[in-house]
């Protein structure tokens, strides 16, 4: 008798349309928690893996004559990471620096690497004339690299080393006494 | 669960007409010009646009009243694309493309976004469903003695051959009882 109670009882207190609620209650706090750990997630440090990023190319200024890169195929170089845009007043203060450091380092596995920063394309190709800059530059599409580098502004540079791990993190315009006191340390 | 069909049905229908209106309107009406014309574009026309897109650079300012100078050059940038005939849509899958879909008022309705239009309504729903099981609880608890869970259990808990309503000497137990199984 007691096992004839239970079982009815059991089964009316089992409906798909409670478990399929459950099921997205479930589901939509898991998605609140992972949208609140991408919220708090923070700048990539010194000491950290530099995360990957997917790079196209401004006409003219390739890497190695590939319109389509990525930092990975870098892996073994010094890259010298730097998130600028044409509208940003400070980066004009460092443009010429850097290119003057590329031409520098340039035969010894450096690269030097821009990435215009929610900018216009005819804007960005104008301020990289207006400065002669020649070494690799790309947009950022979509946004992933400011975004895989949490950056709060331009200018912003992130050194890394041949293994691809970043050294150095630089918030503000870099100067030549800074990245030679990195990259010496990197390509002794 | 027939008692959400209906409120469900009116959900869904409403969130289907509400993508296909803002889908509609996102189209715009302006024909291209034809080819090596540029079109005049307003002012008027230009911050239409702009307010559905957000200043890159300032928190949750629209561009058309963002006063940095990368607002200015991406509003020159959606006057240059109107002049060359793009629509507005046109104008928006660029900038979603080249900035991410962050940018924009309303985001693409696609991979991890289309979480952005569901969830509101998954949540009404969701809420509505509990909503109701509470009200159902509560008119249980205040013993309607119609539901079938409670009868299910009560037929077989009570042997057939005692009486549904205990006796007893007050009056006044008896009388609500009596009031309570009808």
């Amino acid at each position: 008798m007691s096992e004839e109670i239970e079982s009815t009882v059991e089964k009316k207190s089992f409906s798909w349309g409670s478990a399929a609620v459950w099921a997205a209650v479930i589901s939509l706090l898991a998605l609140l928690g992972f949208g609140l750990m991408r919220s708090t997630e923070t700048r990539p440090e010194a000491g950290e893996t530099a995360p990957n990023v997917e790079l196209k190319f401004f006409d003219g200024y390739e890497w190695e004559g590939r319109g389509v890169s990525s930092l990975e195929e870098m892996r073994g170089n010094v890259v010298i990471l730097n998130f600028w845009s044409s509208w940003c007043v400070e980066c004009r203060v460092e443009a010429k620096e850097l290119e003057m450091n590329w031409k520098l380092h340039e035969d010894d596995g450096v690269i030097y690497l821009g990435i215009a920063h929610v900018d216009v394309e005819p804007k960005s190709i104008g301020y990289l004339e207006e400065f002669g800059i020649t070494y690799p530059n790309a947009p950022d599409l979509g946004g992933t690299a400011a975004e895989k580098y949490n950056i709060t502004g331009v200018p912003e540079t992130f050194i890394i080393d041949q293994e691809g791990t970043i050294v150095h993190v630089q918030l503000g315009p870099i100067s030549t006494r800074q990245l030679e006191a990195v990259i010496q340390s990197l390509i002794k | 669960m027939k008692i959400f069909r209906l409120p469900i049905s009116i959900l869904m229908g409403l969130f289907l007409f509400g993508m296909a209106s803002a889908s509609v309107i996102a189209q715009g009406s302006t024909p291209p010009p034809p080819d090596g014309e540029v079109r005049e574009v307003t002012d008027n026309e230009v911050n239409s646009i702009a307010r559905e897109v957000y200043c890159p650079v300032c928190e949750s300012t629209p561009l058309d009243v963002c006063q940095t100078q990368a607002c200015a050059d991406w509003r020159d940038l959606i006057r240059t694309k109107l002049e060359n005939g793009e629509t507005r849509q046109d104008v928006y899958d660029y900038f979603a493309e080249q900035y991410g879909g962050r940018v924009l008022a309303t985001p693409p309705r696609e991979g991890l976004n289309l979480l952005l239009w569901i969830m509101p309504v998954a949540a009404v729903i969701i809420g509505g469903f509990f909503f109701s099981r509470f009200m159902k609880n509560l008119r249980m608890a205040g013993g309607d003695g119609k539901e079938d869970e409670i009868e299910t259990v009560e037929t077989a808990v009570v042997p057939p051959s005692s009486s549904p309503i205990p006796q007893s000497d007050d009056e006044y137990i008896a009388q609500v009882e009596r009031e309570l199984s009808k």
